[in-house]
């Protein structure tokens, strides 16, 4: 008897002990204080979580009807889409979701670059930031190998021989990454089983970021004059009605893609079956790849253009070291008007401008474009970042 | 979509130049037109036409694209096959239960490697898929001057130029060659929306190639149409409950969006800036 009661206290007492978890975490995210003169650009950060959830929910139903093998995947993911309970639907809110997930990222990234967030004490949020960026990437990539369409196949050959072309280890490289010469039933092993895990892994970190997010605070538009406690309000209920507007605001967008304009979001050429055989004109990976796909074609070496395509997501990681300056340093109101203004234009014009220029496979006029473009994005981290933190005015500095 | 043919060409032209990380062998198909061929050879620009499944809100003739069916059963799957749909599947174009187990017996298809039966053949059932009419490439390949008839399941998408090129295509033929000079083209059809304006599939349809159980008077050129939305309605069939269920979600959004503005500006009322 005695024991049976102190049985039920002890669980009483864990029961307590994890509610008490679980309101606390709830307290901490209701209270959270925010900055009020947040913009909207502050609510795509909501607007990544859900298409996040969006993506593990959609893909693991996928993922019940999948056959990842050579001579099936096509025929698996056809059958699919249009025989399987709202395959068809599954299926478009996972292409869709993809594309809008790297649409959201770019502008989380740039909100980022505008407002300095990566600035001292948020260093560790962007780093984190910037890793999840990275995963999201190789996901994409081996998400879109997984229906082994023209495209996937050749894009998959591509990435095969850019590897390859990493000195020594690049055709050890290149073989662990087929699983062979050539992809094939091995390769889309490897892939379905990297989309897997990195989904899950990607949750993980990003459960990371927002947490690092919390020890830290949140950054603001106005700089330290947006930090001051007087000015900051809870989390619940200004920002829970923000984001959620931004979350429906953006389920409406997306939406009208997935719907009315489904061409957006996918490549025709990829509802051709791979044919190994039959080399298509254009290998053209998606949207979001495109300006790293001109980067890696600007470069006459082989392993050159891999230096710098994948430079070009890495040196997201050194952006703090490069403007090392606190969030609270003030410059002179030119430059920050103006100069930024201007390198901040370039640096979107140029990521754009080598997109094209990858779509044209940078021929002709497109290979001094995509030239350009490369500097001038390169030119935004090396030149102006540098330049910038110099301009920042001492007394201002923590 | 032209472009993409375009392109085709000009890599056989400039080769290794374009891509850096593949020397390009291009396919034996798109070399074809280019020995001993002018420019003007790229293939014209199909006719825009006016397709009642054009655009953000338009939505399938079901009439059409059962009449469609029957060019396609009568005519095109003596070459190509549509191996990604089930019989089962028309039931989506308007088709009852009855009608699809009809039509599924009208075909052929081969036995599977357990099935019992001494005949090679079976009658059709709603779950199997279109038959192939060729055993195997070669085979396609031999009944067909070397050329194989592609699968149609998905060829509305894949297609450069889209329903309007199909329809120009199927109806392009018998217009005079104007470089018809003997020994430069080995063999083929001119058509002017094929690339190099040669393709092998013979002119495929004619007046009265099938008889419409609708009463529809079967004109090649109605054939035609017929034929082009069946496939561009198997190419994406679920297109139509897209577009509905598009509808309903975004309006259903847009209210809540405005409901959750109202919601905003009334929290955020006494908030000072
Ligand atoms: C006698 C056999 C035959 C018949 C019947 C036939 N085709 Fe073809 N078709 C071919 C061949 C062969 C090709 C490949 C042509 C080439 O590569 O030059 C082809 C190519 C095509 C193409 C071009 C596809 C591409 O990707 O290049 C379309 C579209 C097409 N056929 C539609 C049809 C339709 C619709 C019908 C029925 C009205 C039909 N065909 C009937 C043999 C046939």
């Amino acid at each position: 008897m005695s024991d049976t009661v102190l049985e039920q206290q002890q669980g009483k007492v864990v029961q307590q002990a994890e509610a008490g978890i679980a309101t606390r975490l709830a307290t901490h995210m209701a209270r959270f204080p925010m900055p009020r003169d947040l913009t909207f650009l502050w609510t795509v950060g909501a607007m990544l979580i859900a298409v996040l959830a969006l993506m593990v929910a959609s893909g693991l139903s996928l993922a019940l009807s999948y056959t990842p093998n050579a001579t099936l995947a096509f025929s698996s993911v056809e059958a699919l889409e249009r025989r399987a309970p709202s395959g068809w639907l599954l299926r478009s809110l996972h292409m869709t979701g993809a594309s809008f997930f790297m649409l959201a990222l770019y502008c989380h990234l740039l909100r980022g670059l505008i407002y300095r967030s990566y600035a001292p004490p948020r260093r560790g949020v962007w780093g984190v930031g910037v890793a999840v960026l990275v995963m999201v990437m190789v996901t994409a990539f081996a998400g879109y190998v997984l229906p082994w369409g023209q495209m996937s196949y050749w894009g998959a050959d591509v990435a095969g021989k850019a590897v390859g072309a990493v000195p020594l280890v690049g055709p050890t490289l290149e073989a662990m990454f087929l699983g062979g010469d050539a992809p094939g039933t091995p390769t889309l092993h490897r892939m379905f089983v990297l989309h897997f895990t990195m989904a899950f892994t990607l949750v993980a970190a990003v459960v990371l970021h927002v947490a690092v997010l919390h020890g830290r605070g949140s950054s603001s538009p106005s700089g330290l004059s947006g930090q001051n406690p007087k000015r900051l309000l809870s989390f619940h209920p200004y920002f829970t009605v923000k984001d959620v507007l931004g979350v429906v605001l953006m389920a409406l967008a997306f939406t009208l893609v997935m719907c009315f304009w489904p061409g957006l979001v996918s490549e025709a050429e990829n509802y051709r079956p791979a044919n190994p055989l039959h080399t298509p004109a254009d290998i053209e990976p998606a949207w979001y790849f495109l300006p790293f796909y001109g980067m890696l074609q600007v470069v006459p070496s082989k392993f050159g253009g891999l230096v710098v395509s994948a430079g070009a997501v890495l040196v997201l990681f050194l952006v703090p070291r490069l403007d090392p300056k606190s969030h609270a340093a003030t410059s002179p109101w030119w430059v920050s008007r103006f100069v930024a203004g201007a390198a901040l234009s370039v640096l979107v014009l140029s990521f754009i401008l080598v997109g094209l220029a990858g779509r044209h496979h940078v021929a002709g006029v497109w290979l001094t474009v995509g030239r350009l473009a490369t500097l001038g994005f390169f030119a935004y981290f090396f030149g102006f970042l540098p330049w910038h933190a110099r301009q920042a005015r001492p007394e201002a500095q923590l | 979509m032209i472009r993409r043919v375009k392109a085709d060409l000009l890599t056989c032209l400039q080769g290794f130049r374009q891509t850096v990380f593949r020397s390009v062998g291009c396919g034996i198909l798109a070399c074809v037109p280019v020995q001993g061929m002018a420019h003007s050879l790229t293939p014209e620009k199909a006719p825009v036409q006016h397709w009642s499944f054009n655009g953000p809100l338009g939505h399938y003739d079901l009439a059409a694209v059962q009449r469609g069916y029957a060019v396609f059963a009568g005519v095109c799957a003596a070459c190509h096959s549509l191996g990604a749909v089930h019989f089962s599947d028309l039931a989506a174009a308007g088709l009852s239960s009855e009608q699809v187990m009809a039509l599924a017996a009208t075909w052929k298809v081969p036995t599977g490697p357990g099935e019992p039966g001494q005949s090679t053949q079976r009658k059709g059932q709603p779950e199997d898929a279109f038959p192939a009419p060729y055993a195997s490439p070669d085979a396609a390949r031999a009944a067909n001057n070397g050329a194989v008839p592609p699968d149609l399941s998905r060829v509305a998408i894949v297609y450069p130029g889209g329903p309007d090129r199909i329809l120009a295509l199927l109806t392009g033929y018998g217009a005079a060659d104007p470089q018809d000079k003997p020994g430069i083209h080995a063999n083929g059809f001119y058509n002017p929306y094929a690339i190099g304006h040669r393709t092998a599939m013979p002119p495929p349809l004619r007046d009265n190639a099938v008889v419409y159980a609708d009463g529809t008077a079967a004109t090649a050129a109605q054939e035609a149409r017929d034929v082009t939305t069946f496939l561009a309605w198997v190419s994406s069939p679920h297109a139509d409950s897209k577009r509905r269920l598009g509808v309903g979600v975004a309006l259903y959004l847009c209210f809540l969006a405005i409901l959750l503005v109202i919601l905003k500006r009334r929290i955020w009322s006494h908030v000072a800036k």
